[in-house]
C-alpha cells in the first residue's frame, strides 16, 4: 500500500520534473518547484512509514517549511533583484 | 474495527496518490500559467489532506499522528500562501491570463505561453 504510493508520488515528481524545465515563464518553474517539494514532504513521509522510521516525518515537517521559505525567496529576488536590502526606490515605486 | 481502519487508511492513501498523480498531470498539461496554478493546488490540497489522514490512521493515536497534524498544518498555511505569492509576482511582471478578464479592452490579450515571460 505505501509502496503504491511511493511509486505514484515518484511518477508525480517526474511530471512535475518535466514542467519544471519545460516551462516557458520562470513562474511556471516557481510553481513546479513548489508542487514539487511539497510532493517531496508526502514522499518522505510514505518512505518513513515504508521502512519503520517515525523519525523521517520531522524531516517532512522541516522539507514543507524550508520549501515554502525558499518559494519567496525566488519570487523575492526576482521582483526587486535582491534579497536582503531592497533599495528604498525599489519599494517606493511599489506602491 | 481494526479492519475498518485499515481499509479506510488504504483508500485514503490510494485516493490521495491518485490525486496527486492527478494535480502533476495538470501541472504538465495545462495551456497556461494560470490553469497550472488550480491543477497545482488539486495535488497540494487533496492529495495532501488524503495522504495525511490515510498515514494518520495507520499510525493510530500515537505522537506520529500528531507529527502528521502538524505537516497538514503548516502545509495548510504555507499552500495557499505561497500559491497567491507565485500568482500575484506572475500578475505584477505582466504575465495577464488568455482572456484577460484583469482589463477586458487590453488589445494585446497575449495567447496562452506567448505572455511576457521573462
Amino acid at each position: 500500500m505505501f509502496a503504491l504510493a511511493a511509486i505514484a508520488l515518484f511518477i508525480a515528481m517526474i511530471l512535475v520534473l518535466i514542467r519544471l524545465f519545460a516551462g516557458p515563464s520562470l513562474y511556471d518553474r516557481v510553481l513546479a518547484l513548489n508542487s514539487f517539494g511539497t510532493h517531496t514532504v508526502l514522499f518522505i513521509g510514505v518512505l518513513g512509514f515504508l521502512n519503520g522510521r517515525p523519525d523521517f516525518l520531522d524531516i517532512a515537517l522541516l522539507y514543507a517549511l524550508i520549501n515554502f521559505v525558499g518559494t519567496i525567496a525566488i519570487l523575492k529576488f526576482f521582483r526587486y533583484r535582491a534579497i536582503g536590502d531592497i533599495p528604498r526606490k525599489a519599494l517606493e515605486d511599489e506602491g | 474495527m481494526d479492519t475498518v481502519i485499515q481499509v479506510l487508511s488504504w483508500v485514503c492513501i490510494v485516493s490521495g496518490s491518485f490525486f496527486a498523480i492527478v494535480g502533476a498531470v495538470g501541472i504538465l498539461r495545462f495551456p497556461d500559467f494560470w490553469s497550472r496554478l488550480h491543477a497545482a493546488s488539486i495535488s497540494d490540497s487533496a492529495g495532501v489532506i488524503l495522504l495525511l489522514v490515510g498515514m494518520a490512521l495507520q499510525a493510530g493515536l500515537t505522537l506520529v499522528s500528531v507529527k502528521l497534524g502538524l505537516i497538514l498544518l503548516f502545509l495548510f498555511i504555507t499552500g495557499p500562501t505561497s500559491t497567491h505569492a507565485v500568482a500575484n509576482a506572475a500578475l505584477v511582471s505582466g504575465l495577464k491570463p488568455r482572456r484577460s478578464s484583469v482589463d477586458a479592452n487590453d488589445p494585446k490579450t497575449p495567447e496562452d505561453d506567448k505572455a511576457g515571460s521573462r
